[in-house]
């Protein structure tokens, strides 16, 4: 009887006590908001020196955050013993080759530098990091004598595979170990700044308890914002599964951007999004790697068609290669396979790759639909690695090697099907990672307010979070440890809890659900796949009408809800950032996925420069660094290190 | 005369069974509810019940209800993946062709993960 399903139609009484509006105020010598990989190892090398740190989490830190349900590689590791490429090497040159310089090179050297000790440390806290029991021994992909398995480039080996769905547990138990005040299922929803003023000292955070209601205030001589980029922009619906279309959890709605927003950080590469790549996987929204492919966890597996014809692959120059091998290894003369993260349009691809013009070739019969991936055909090394190790590790999908081989599927015998290739809809894009300008010390352009993971600009991936992490945590600690009592505003305090509580007092308006999709649509329609004066200006227009309109009508029934309505407030903030750094960069640029239909020419040279963004007296304001502001590496580092 | 079953309720969200409870099995220990980071549970007003599942629609299928449960071996919790995400796949050397939530499945693939 379905009408008695209770959650799908019947009311049930909340079961969590209801505090709106009690207020609990915390002290911390460090506060970490965002409790992903970067805001533990935040809280873990703050705690380390002896201070009083606390953790903030929307959700629970043992599986918060975009790689909560697991990783498999852990990218950017020149550092380790068997690699063949430098630090430097790494850092640079694909910056420049796949980037065009507009990369972000002070946290991906920390990261190249850094990544190696810090695995080392994850592996000293139990994570497993190596193949122990030697059941890849042999493959081509693993150092002998480190017992280290490698990824994508079995030559230069930078890429190291690693059992990732131990990864969050591990540095939350760690958390736990060290005496971090963990205040889980606890949405921040500003920053407080010294005397209330945008643009001043970060002092503090207030927040609310998304079971209870109940409102903090965190007082801090440093916090460090380690929250995720806004992935609920231009892609809605709950229709499809779990509020987002893409692979970042449904947590990732950007209330980190915003609430930096608000307090006056300085944001970069804003303008940069990419079109939605994987439309036409397994239903729009699918369970990331469910499927087959080739790509990532996949890599390099092969595709064949309905009768078994193998789709060709290409190397990073785009010529052809025939075998598996080729697919692992740089040609002669070659560069190392750089694995830039952040997507492109029709860019060259740092791995080898499927021929680009596959859809065409389907198109005119030389391909049979529907592809398949062919684990069978692949020697049984790469198999098991693809199929038993990468799917079984990566984010969902130790529920996906669990579902499938549960069902039947083996793949030593099976061809599981390819869905992924058709492109989204129009307009269906995804920011990739404009974030925090920082310095080396990966502090924002805010006193107090470090930050570290995708928080800042240009950030992604689990070595990189770890590892920016770690290094904002400790110059964090160094602050907290001559800084002055923060004093926090009790005004500011006062003006962000009636914000926060608002909706819960409204009975008749509109849902967070129908307000976050009536922003996707503006996003789609006004800040696209290509761009204008015009369209943005619009977009702008109307998400201020929204939020004069329809965003003061939003109504939240209890804590969970009102959680939801705060996040979609973020997202309108977001959206508004977005179309501010698009409409301020007043040129293409193929790098940046930006394209204006206004200012066809790409990237002229009076445009190679970061475009940055923030408030001043809530406007917002316009301004500019070198691409290359990050000086000297190897002098910097070693210079901040200490 | 049958009783009646009809009920004036609003449609149900899609999908709406993310996670299925075996509540034969399930003691109602709530960990799920924990480790969920969506936050889509709500524990059972009768204790020992598995909890509720009060926001389907907020799933991401990350899996970790299950997977920190202490009896998924014994089929307490199992993820639900919905009907447009049910994947195909073709035996190569037979053409028979599977797919997962298929009526007479193959027996399980029992090798665990690395």
């Amino acid at each position: 009887m379905r009408g008695k399903n209770v959650g799908i139609g019947m009311p049930l009484k909340w079961q969590y006590p209801i505090r709106y509006g009690e207020e609990t105020e915390v002290s911390a010598d460090v506060l970490v908001l965002g409790g992903g990989l970067a805001g533990c190892f935040a809280a873990i090398s703050a705690a380390r020196k002896g201070l009083k740190v606390v953790l903030v989490d929307k959700s629970c830190t043992i599986h918060s955050g975009a790689a909560g349900t697991g990783i498999d590689h852990w990218m950017g590791c020149p550092a380790n013993p068997a690699s063949k490429i430098t630090p430097e090497q790494y850092t640079l040159s694909p910056i420049e080759t796949f980037r065009g310089g507009y990369g972000n090179v002070i946290a991906t050297y920390i990261m190249a530098r850094d990544s190696y000790d810090v695995l080392l440390e994850l592996e000293k806290m139990g994570m497993k990091v190596r193949d122990t029991e030697d059941e890849f021994k042999g493959a081509e992909f693993r150092d002998e004598k480190t017992k280290l398995l490698f990824a994508y480039d079995y030559e230069n080996r930078h890429c190291i595979r690693v059992w990732g769905t131990g990864m969050k547990p591990t540095l939350y138990r760690e958390c736990k170990r060290l005496g971090v005040n963990l205040y889980e299922r606890t949405m921040v929803t500003s920053l407080l700044t010294e005397g209330g003023k945008q643009g001043a000292r970060v002092v503090g955070a207030t927040a609310v308890n998304t079971r209870t209601g109940e409102f903090y205030v965190f007082k801090a001589k440093a916090s460090v914002l380690c929250m995720c980029t806004p992935e609920r922009l231009w892609i809605f619906s709950t229709e499809w599964t779990g509020l987002v279309g893409r692979d970042g959890p449904p947590t990732n709605a950007g209330d980190g951007h915003a609430m930096a927003w608000r307090a006056g950080a300085e944001f970069t590469m804003m303008e940069r999004s990419t079109h939605e790549e994987w439309g036409g996987s397994t239903g729009i929204g699918s369970i990331m790697f469910s499927s087959g492919s080739s790509f990532a966890t996949w890599f390099p597996c092969s595709i064949v068609d309905a009768h078994g014809k193998e789709i060709p692959w290409v190397d990073t120059e785009g010529k052809p290669i025939s075998t598996i091998s080729q697919r692992t290894h740089p040609a002669p003369g070659q560069d190392f396979f750089s694995l830039v993260l952040g997507g492109g349009e029709g860019g060259t691809s740092s791995v080898p790759c499927l021929i680009p013009d596959l859809a065409e070739r389907v198109k005119r019969g030389e391909f049979a639909l529907p592809l398949y991936a062919d684990l069978p055909g692949m020697p049984e090394h790469e198999r098991r690695a693809i199929f038993g190790l990468m799917v079984g590790q990566e984010g969902h999908t130790w529920a996906v090697y669990r579902n499938l081989t549960q069902a039947g599927f083996d793949p030593d015998k099976d061809l599981l099907q390819v869905y992924e290739l058709s492109p989204a809809p129009p307009g269906w894009r995804r920011l990739r990672y404009g974030g925090l300008v920082h310095d080396w010390d990966l502090k924002t352009n805010l006193d107090g307010l470090y930050a570290a993971g995708q928080q800042i600009f240009d950030g992604c991936g689990a070595s990189h979070a770890c590892s920016t992490g770690r290094w904002a945590g400790n110059k964090a600690a160094e602050y907290a440890m001559r800084a002055d009592k923060p004093v926090v505003s009790r005004e500011q305090v006062h003006s962000e809890k009636a914000r926060v509580y608002v909706p819960i007092e409204r009975s008749d308006g509109i849902d967070w659900k129908e307000l976050e999709s009536g922003i996707a649509k503006v996003m789609q329609d006004y800040c696209g796949d290509t761009k204008t004066e015009e369209l943005m200006n619009i977009g702008l227009k109307s998400l201020g009408e929204i939020e004069e309109a329809e965003a003061p009508t939003v109504c939240a029934r209890n804590p969970h809800e009102l959680m939801r309505v705060l996040e979609v407030l973020d997202i309108l903030t977001c959206g508004e950032i977005i179309i501010h750094a698009s409409l301020a960069r007043k040129a293409s640029n193929r790098w940046l996925s930006f394209e204006r239909l206004d200012y066809p020419e790409d990237d002229p040279p009076q445009w190679r420069k970061w475009v940055t963004l923030k408030l001043e007296n809530n406007e917002a304001k316009v301004g500019e660094l070198p691409l290359n502001y990050c000086g000297s590496l190897k002098e910097n580092y070693e210079a901040h290190k200490k | 005369m049958v009783e009646s079953k009809e009920y004036a309720a609003p449609n149900l969200v899609t999908p709406n069974k993310p996670v299925i409870f075996d509540a034969n099995v399930c003691t109602g220990c709530n960990r799920c509810i924990e480790v969920c980071m969506s936050d889509v549970f709500m524990p059972n007003p009768e204790k020992g019940k598995p909890p509720i599942i009060l926001y389907p629609d907020e799933c991401f299928y990350g899996g970790c209800c299950v997977k920190d449960c202490p009896l998924h071996d014994k089929g307490a919790v199992r993820l639900n993946w919905p009907l447009m995400q049910r994947v195909r796949w073709k035996r190569k050397e037979t053409g028979e062709h599977f797919r997962v939530g298929m009526l007479n499945p193959p027996p399980p693939n029992t090798r665990p993960p690395a």
